[in-house]
């Protein structure tokens, strides 16, 4: 698996935090797995952490989006603040 | 006993008026106590079936709502009053709030309170005047709807635990949006929320709210939370619509309705896939998982690859150190210092072999010098004697015969030439 996976792997950065948290789930049982050879699980290691900093900084800067249909089309609501 | 319950109430005014001049009443066999009396009237009473199970219209007065929690008032109209009382337990199911003066249909079982001779109303509920008719029209759609299979379990379909697109319907002006938003935005603001403003009340909500859910369900959200806050039985009609129930059984997309109270029931709730009590608990209900939820499995797997690796790097150290002591031990180092070893004890003794000779060799050297020694001529020249040899041939000259011609004479320290005349 992560021979094949290490061939298209987005930048971190690109991920969203659902791809980000599956890929991250992949990598604890790879590791788990404890067939990879050393090399190959440092850099698993490796992309594991980066993944997980993605996740933290995705899920710090939540903001909740709401829109509104109008019709067939959807636009930005305007909350009333009170 | 059982006979005495068929009596009637005149009866017993007419056997007991003689009583009061009588100078024996203890020869009538009539004679009650009061408590037996009124426990006759209870058992009257309370063994009416129609009296048990009573719905009474009238008027609040004299409410009064003491810190017991149970609620005292009298029901009354123009005519008559009728005492009653409503326990905590009951009370606190009321979701209207009672007042003097207040019209209401009170439903309930006749009892007698025997300490006061009172007869008196135990109510149960409580609705306002004319909601029998609407709870009648809620009965029938409710069970027409039910015997479609609207509201089977087996339709009922999966609330997504972790939604990204969460579409709501309720009215955009109402605090049950501003109380949704704030819980989403507390518990999962990844979500997107998609809002299908619609009126929620009135002749005009009906359709508003399945054009809404319609528009809703073609953005495909993950869910919908269909909504209104607080109101009452007539607010959330528009909830009993069977226009609006049908649209909501046949939503392809997971529907949670949050409509009133915790005490309010509407037909959209039974034929949603699942109630929530109010429109903060529905939110509440479309986000099982949390951001905090999130957070914490994020930070898991962290700490879970970190311990994986150090358990691989780890092993394979272990791995690297039983291998090195192997070849440690396979190694010709060994054998190189055994063999040294050997060639050093092998000198040492060759050494000492070599030494023993040597002082052996010594001894016998000095031995046969000392030996040698004895034997030299010389040393017998030292106490005067002189070896004589003849000059011509070299021979020793032992005898007076032999010295003849030129002789050489050797003594201790040299030698000279003699002639014998």
């Amino acid at each position: 698996m992560p021979k094949s996976s290490s061939k298209k792997e987005k930048p971190v950065e690109e991920l969203s935090y659902e791809e980000a948290l599956a890929e991250l789930e992949a990598i604890v049982s790879a590791l788990e797995d404890g067939q990879s050879q050393l090399e190959e699980a440092i850099r698993l290691f490796e992309r594991g952490q980066a993944l997980g900093a993605r996740c933290g900084a995705l899920l710090e800067a939540a903001e909740l989006k709401v829109k509104q249909v109008v019709g067939e089309d959807v636009t930005d609501f305007e909350e009333e603040s009170e | 006993m059982q006979s005495l319950l068929t009596f009637h109430l005149p009866q017993f005014s007419i056997i007991l008026l003689p009583m009061q001049f009588s100078l024996f009443p203890v020869a009538l066999p009539q004679t009650l106590t009061v408590s037996k009396l009124t426990f006759l009237i209870r058992k009257l009473l309370e063994e009416n079936e129609s009296l048990q199970d009573v719905w009474v219209q009238g008027e609040i007065s004299n409410l009064s709502r003491p810190a017991s929690g149970h609620i005292y008032f009298t029901l009354k109209d123009a005519n008559a009053a009728l005492k009653c009382v409503m326990w905590k337990t009951s009370a606190a199911r009321l979701n209207i709030s009672l007042r003097d003066g207040l019209a209401v249909e009170v439903h309930g079982k006749i009892g007698v309170y025997e300490p006061q001779g009172q007869y008196q109303l135990y109510v149960d509920q409580i609705r306002p005047v004319g909601e029998g008719a609407l709870y009648q029209e809620f009965m029938r759609l409710k069970a027409m709807l039910e015997a479609e299979g609207l509201f089977d379990p087996e339709h009922k379909r999966h609330i997504p635990e972790l939604p990204r697109k969460i579409g709501i319907v309720t009215s955009a002006t109402g605090a049950a949006l501003r109380d949704m938003l704030n819980t989403l935005r507390r518990r999962l603001p990844l979500v997107e929320v998609i809002l299908a403003p619609s009126s929620v009340q009135g002749t005009e909500a009906p359709p508003a709210l399945v054009k809404a859910l319609q528009s809703l369900i073609y953005q495909s959200p993950d869910a919908i939370i269909l909504a209104r806050g607080g109101g009452s039985i007539e607010d959330l009609w528009a909830f009993n619509d069977e226009r609006v129930v049908r649209a909501v059984a046949a939503s392809n997309i997971p529907i949670i309705c949050g409509v009133g109270h915790e005490t309010d029931f509407t037909l959209c709730d039974f034929a949603a896939d699942l109630r929530a009590p109010t429109p903060t608990a529905a939110a509440e209900l479309a986000t099982q998982i949390t951001i905090q939820d999130l957070a914490a499995l994020v930070s898991n797997f962290k700490s879970q690859i970190t311990t994986h690796i150090a358990s691989v790097i780890s092993s394979k150290r272990n791995e690297l150190a039983s291998f090195s002591s192997q070849l440690r031990f396979l190694s010709p180092a060994r054998l190189i210092q055994s063999e040294s070893q050997r060639v050093d004890e092998l000198s040492r003794r060759a050494l000492s072999a070599l030494v023993h000779r040597i002082r052996l060799q010594t001894k016998h050297f000095e031995g046969t010098q000392k030996r040698l020694a004895a034997l030299s001529p010389l040393s017998v020249l030292g106490r005067g004697y002189a070896v004589v040899t003849r000059k011509d041939d070299g021979s020793v000259v032992s005898r007076v015969t032999q010295a003849v011609g030129e002789m050489r004479v050797r003594v201790s320290d040299g030698e000279f030439e003699a002639h014998r005349k």
